[in-house]
């Protein structure tokens, strides 16, 4: 039997147990749906209910992760927002079996579980959720050597840029003259003083099968990397930028706009990359000035500051790091991305042409 | 079958015997024979695992917790430094409740760097809530690591079993490896009950807040009390199966009128037990070997101090500032009783200093001028040290 078979009876089992049954669940029509919201997977790996705040991008990426992902998974999840708003005991927000232990261990959690199911002949997928504290900090040297193993786990970090559960503190994350609490601006400081680690390059230097970088702003994006990670027998790596009102000081109701402002202005590039190389990019057709971005946002004030000359050149520092992104990775294009769903023209409806 | 064998090597087997899923280690000093025996089992295709060569004992601590918690047995052993590494997640294993079973190759934590005996690295997490079995010799190591599969699936605490490092670990013993059979006969298959399984799921590891967070841990803690008999039955069944026991909670030899005991921990028992005959004491002595050091066994300590006058505690482990660990420990189980004896305390051994069998003769000796009352690091050369550090 064909893996793709065995998955398919495994999810119709699944559904059947939970109550979801194939019923309620159309088969995908053969023609194209009617609209984007019959597109969408019915699987909710992370119900509603849960506490994060409004507009919280990282709860809005780990329910698209997990909608992605299906039934058929378990997750180990690093201390975090994510652990502490989806499960204040005894109540619990996932429909998947979901273990977190410490801060720092969510590969090396992954990778025993990955081990066990290895050992017990099942297929079932192990996840490893961590935030970009956990990931490219603290637990950054489990994570190396989950990958180094080569265990068949997806580790998805969702970066919102600093360590927001302990309140705001710069990370290994946090962009360049952002201001934390750990970083503020002052007469002699301008935010945070050194680059945001380039995370995706060293992980993809593991040579891993793939790894990849995408946005909340970009739910179709998220979906088919996380399909696509789920397919690979072997360690994968998603980045997911997930923009935290709270901690980058803008309106809830603004979180995805400024996700995509990010993207849009090249300081975060949505890239793929297999095996160590840079295999495809989200073009961007209108790079954004930086400024757009920052000024929507609390935390890059300071970098607006009248008077400052110091401000004009943190800007300009910024600016320039974007368009060193557009051109490293060849982000600039003037045809448009299927997956950016930016606007109803470039919406494609009935799910995605591969 | 009796087999003379090194101490890491009959562990690897034992480990073997109790066909675990995933065992997942990292190298240290002296633990390192364990893990090197259990690749050259699974290379040999003598032991059928998932066996994951980690970058760090914080790594392999998680990854035994991630395999058990997915449903299978899991193993993995270490020492000192490795353990402390461990500590955070040692801590986090035992409050999931999630059974699994270390060997912990005792050695001293440095500074100064040491890799040599004592037993300061599983002391430093003996509040960690992980049960904590000592070994004699090496049969008991054997012995001591099956039966803490049993206890501890069937508590859902995880068992740490302890054996000094070099003097256990490297030594070659006349030992008897049970056969496989009488292993599966007497520890059966491991059914975690809240296991991570797609079918059924569950959220492990939540946030418990003020409002439930004492409850937690009374039941913790009282889950700890009740596995003493759970100790015990799995000695007394081992016995049955396979005609011989580690004691139990603790073991006595000697004298049982004796008015002084010499209780201590792991291998220095069996170094006391050889100086009772070449050093044979004019008063009547008996020896008692804690065995079951977490959950402390409170009841049957004081059953086996009945009578006695005198108690001198011989540790390997210091806690600096306080003095002896076990020492201060059984002064406060003693506290409460009705005719305590005297408690007398000293370190010996530390960092591997050997412990000769004339430590007997010079543990009375003290014990009859007074000298053994007020803790010491017993076997120090204090004329090593300059005046002012003495």
């Amino acid at each position: 039997m064909a893996s793709t078979d065995r998955n398919a009876e495994r999810l119709k089992e699944l559904r059947t147990k939970h109550g979801r049954s194939d019923a309620s669940l159309p088969e995908r029509p053969a023609e194209p749906a009617k609209d984007l919201r019959q597109a969408q997977p019915r699987f909710r790996g992370l119900e509603a209910g849960h506490r994060a705040c409004q507009g919280c991008g990282e709860a809005l990426a780990a329910r698209l992760v997990t909608e992605a992902a299906g039934p058929d998974v378990m997750i180990s999840n690093a201390t975090g927002c994510l652990e502490v708003f989806t499960t204040p005991w005894p109540q619990s927000a996932w429909r998947v079996p979901w273990i977190h232990s410490l801060f720092e261990n969510a590969a090396a959690v992954a990778s025993g579980m990955e081990a066990a199911l290895k050992a017990q002949g099942k297929s079932t997928k192990v996840l490893a959720f961590g935030g970009d504290g956990g990931t490219f900090d603290i637990g950054f040297q489990a994570l190396s050597g989950m990958l180094e193993r080569e265990h068949n786990v997806l580790y998805v970090c969702f970066d919102n840029e600093a360590y927001m559960n302990t309140g705001i503190q710069r990370s290994g994350s946090t962009p360049h003259a952002a201001r934390t609490t750990t970083s503020p601006p002052g007469k002699a400081r301008m935010g945070k003083r050194h680059l945001k680690k380039d995370l995706l390059s060293i992980i993809s230097a593991h040579h891993i099968p793939y790894g990849a970088s995408t946005s909340v702003a970009y739910p179709a994006d998220i979906r088919r990397k996380v399909r696509r990670a789920m397919e690979i027998q072997g360690p994968t790596f998603l980045l997911v930028h997930s923009p935290c009102p709270l901690g980058w000081g803008h309106d809830g109701a603004r979180t995805i706009e400024i996700a995509r402002l990010a993207v849009q202005s090249g300081l975060f590039p949505l890239v793929e990359m297999e095996r160590g190389e840079v295999t495809d990019v989200m073009p961007i057709r209108k790079p954004v000035p930086v400024a757009e971005y920052l000024k929507v946002q609390q935390r890059f004030r300071h970098l607006f500051a009248p008077d400052d000359p110091r401000a004009l050149q943190e800007r300009e520092h910024l600016q320039a790091l974007a368009d060193y992104n557009i051109e490293i990775y060849g982000l600039y294009a003037e045809e448009a991305d299927p997956l950016d769903t930016e606007g109803a023209d470039t919406v494609r409806r009935g799910g995605l042409a591969n | 079958m009796r087999q003379a064998l090194e101490g890491s090597l009959a562990v690897a087997k034992a480990v073997a015997l109790c066909r675990p899923g995933v065992v997942a280690a990292y190298p240290i000093t002296p633990q390192t024979h364990i893990v090197e025996n259990i690749s050259k089992l699974v290379a040999d295709g003598d032991l059928e695992t998932e066996l994951v060569s980690v970058e760090s004992e914080f790594s392999a601590a998680s990854v035994v917790l991630g395999a058990a918690a997915a449903g299978s047995r899991a193993y993995t052993a270490s020492s000192s430094q490795g353990i402390m590494l461990m500590a955070e997640v040692l801590f986090n294993i035992a409050g999931l409740r999630i059974p699994m079973v270390l060997t912990c190759a005792n050695r001293a934590v440095g500074a100064p760097l040491n890799i040599w005996n004592d037993q300061t690295d599983s002391m430093a997490v003996r509040d960690s809530g992980w049960i904590q079995l000592y070994c004699a010799d090496n049969q008991e190591a054997v012995d001591s690591l099956i039966q803490a599969y049993r206890i501890s699936e069937r508590t859902e605490i995880p068992v740490m079993v302890c054996m000094d490092g070099f003097i256990l670990t490297h030594t070659l013993e006349v030992i008897d490896i049970p056969d496989q059979g009488q292993v599966d006969a007497y520890l059966p298959e491991f059914r975690f009950q809240r296991r991570l399984d797609p079918s059924d799921p569950i959220s492990l590891g939540a946030l418990v807040t003020p409002e439930h967070f004492s409850e937690v841990k009374h039941s913790q803690h009282m889950a700890m009390f009740k596995a003493l008999p759970e100790i015990v039955e799995a000695d007394k069944d081992f016995e049955a199966q396979f005609g011989r026991c580690c004691g139990g909670l603790l073991t006595e030899h000697g004298d049982e009128e004796a008015t002084v005991a010499i209780l201590t921990l792991g291998s220095i028992y069996g170094t006391l037990r050889a100086a009772m005959d070449a050093h044979k004491p004019r008063k009547k002595v008996k020896l008692i070997h804690l065995r079951c050091f977490r959950p402390f066994p409170e009841a049957a300590l004081l059953a086996a101090l009945d009578g006695v006058k005198d108690l001198i505690v011989v540790e390997r482990a210091l806690s600096p500032g306080l003095g002896g660990i076990v020492g201060t420990e059984i002064k406060a189980v003693l506290s409460t009783a009705r005719k305590p004896p005297h408690v007398h305390n000293v370190a010996v051994g530390l960092g591997g200093r050997d412990v000769p069998l004339d430590i007997l003769p010079r543990l009375l000796e003290a014990l009859k001028d007074g000298t053994a009352t007020e803790f010491s690091i017993f076997d120090a050369d204090l004329s090593k040290l300059p005046e002012e550090d003495r």
